[in-house]
């Protein structure tokens, strides 16, 4: 397996808690860079300092034209999208909303994918819409790691049943497992 | 989306585009520009950018259709309301200060933008004095920023964004309803000259007290920024006034020392010395 070189988790509804016991449980030293999409209301920018207070290690709204550092959690700023451009840096747009989401997953893990391919992993948690489904299938297409929320322990199953609904992925898991297993996967254990 | 279309074949098609057309995407942050050509792809029936590249350079009816998926965006008027209230309560009284106001809206797309500076100035006192210039390299977007033409079920939103953004009078006193349609009012257009310019390849035509470039630095990459913020230097007067997107930032451009912040929430700048 390549050794990750990214990871790039999406949800909406019901993924805060997911997402609190994932960087809860990161490794530390992290080598690479964790990206996160939330859908949330346009003016909750909170969410950083939410994160941040579950780990040392930064947690950061991701910046324009920003290099993408290992050790560093980024998050997509509400109302705009995104994306990893060739040089492992982001960049922000204000293109229309997709799935009506404006920051989109799919928007996150396909510009991600394009980029990282075999050495990047995507996780897809709970959510009340189907945005991250396409974008997580392209992680498997191009031989990345793909892990999907149980959609029985999904507070709301959409999501994570819309992506499997399109492709097997690499583990689905609950909540504890994606906390965990996700551990192992960057500290180049098998899960 | 498939984002398999390769790096080179864009280059290629965007080298085509200049030579061509005389139109620079060559300094575009890439990712969004290959999502927007995947788009495009997808409207013109092709599968290859190559067959794109062959379609725009033999027929040239095509290449305002390109052009309106690779620039294209979608504004509000008083987008941002939070940004318009500080404009109006930190900038206009230092504005109101100049006999006469030139203003540059770069980037202008369809014209909310410049209509929403308008209609603020107008209520301020201000919009008698002031020339604004409102630019843009797409034709097709400038034609419609100059009928000022919007449909008419936007305007609940644009209201709503309007009173937030401080409005005194009603959003109502600027534009006359035409069946579903809302047209800007005559007393706003005369003070705005809409006009073909890019930031990738024109320089300064005016010296100007305000510039806004809100939203179209981050889909260009740091040589065209920072290009762009010069421009933007250049053309504004001794202690103007540049704002950004609220996500924009001088922060990383080599003209950062040339500008102050005075809003760091809402990116508002003046020019140093």
């Amino acid at each position: 397996m390549t050794a990750p070189a990214a990871v790039v988790i999406g949800g909406s509804a019901g993924a805060l808690e997911v997402l609190r016991a994932i960087v809860r449980e990161l490794p530390q030293p992290l080598s690479c860079p964790v990206v996160i999409v939330i859908h949330l209301p346009a003016h909750s920018s909170g969410l950083a300092e939410l994160l941040g207070a579950e780990t040392p290690l930064i947690v950061k709204q991701a910046e324009d034209k920003e290099p993408m550092v290992g050790g560093t959690v980024y998050i997509a700023p509400p109302s705009y999208h995104l994306l990893v451009e060739s040089q492992r840096s982001f960049a922000l747009s204000v293109d229309p909303p997709v799935h009506f989401s404006r920051p989109s997953i799919d928007v996150l893990f396909e510009t991600a994918s394009d980029v990282y391919g075999a050495g990047l992993i995507g996780v897809l948690l709970s959510g009340a819409s189907e945005d991250g489904a396409a974008g997580l299938q392209e992680i498997h297409t191009a031989g990345g790691t793909t892990i999907v929320q149980s959609p029985l322990s999904a507070e709301v199953a959409i999501m994570p049943a819309a992506a499997l609904a399109l492709f097997e992925p690499t583990y689905i898991w609950s909540p504890n497992d994606i906390a965990f297993g996700l551990t192992s996967l960057l500290s180049g254990r098998s899960p | 989306m498939r984002l398999d279309i390769s790096d080179a074949e864009i280059r290629q098609l965007l080298e085509t585009l200049y030579q061509r057309y005389h139109y620079d995407f060559r300094q575009y942050a890439s990712a969004s520009l290959k999502r927007r050509l995947l788009q495009a792809l997808t409207h013109f029936h092709c599968q290859t950018l190559a067959q794109l590249q062959e379609r725009v350079s033999s027929d040239e009816s095509a290449f305002p259709r390109l052009l309106e998926y690779l620039t294209v965006q979608v504004s509000d008027l008083f987008r941002d309301p939070e940004f318009f209230l500080a404009v109006r309560t930190q900038v206009i009284p230092l504005l109101a200060t100049y006999p006469s106001l030139k203003l540059w809206v770069a980037g202008c797309s369809t014209g909310e933008e410049a209509y929403s500076y308008a209609i603020l100035l107008a209520e301020e006192g201000l919009l008698e004095r002031t020339r604004i210039y409102a630019t843009d390299i797409n034709d097709g977007s400038l034609r419609k920023a100059q009928q000022g033409v919007y449909s008419l079920d936007r305007m609940k939103q644009f209201t709503l964004n309007h009173r937030t953004a401080g409005g005194h009078g009603s959003l109502s006193d600027y534009y006359h309803a035409a069946k579903d349609s809302a047209v800007m009012a005559p007393k706003l257009k005369q003070h705005i000259t809409f006009a073909d310019h890019s930031l990738a390849t024109d320089s300064i035509f005016s010296e100007v007290q305000l510039v806004s470039c809100r939203n179209v630095l981050i889909y260009f990459d740091r040589t065209l920024q920072d290009r762009s913020l010069g421009l933007f230097n250049d053309a504004l007067c001794r202690r103007g006034f540049l704002c950004l997107g609220t996500k924009e930032s001088v922060r990383f451009s080599a003209h950062a020392h040339r500008f102050q912040e005075i809003s760091s929430e809402q990116k508002i700048y003046r020019r140093v010395d």
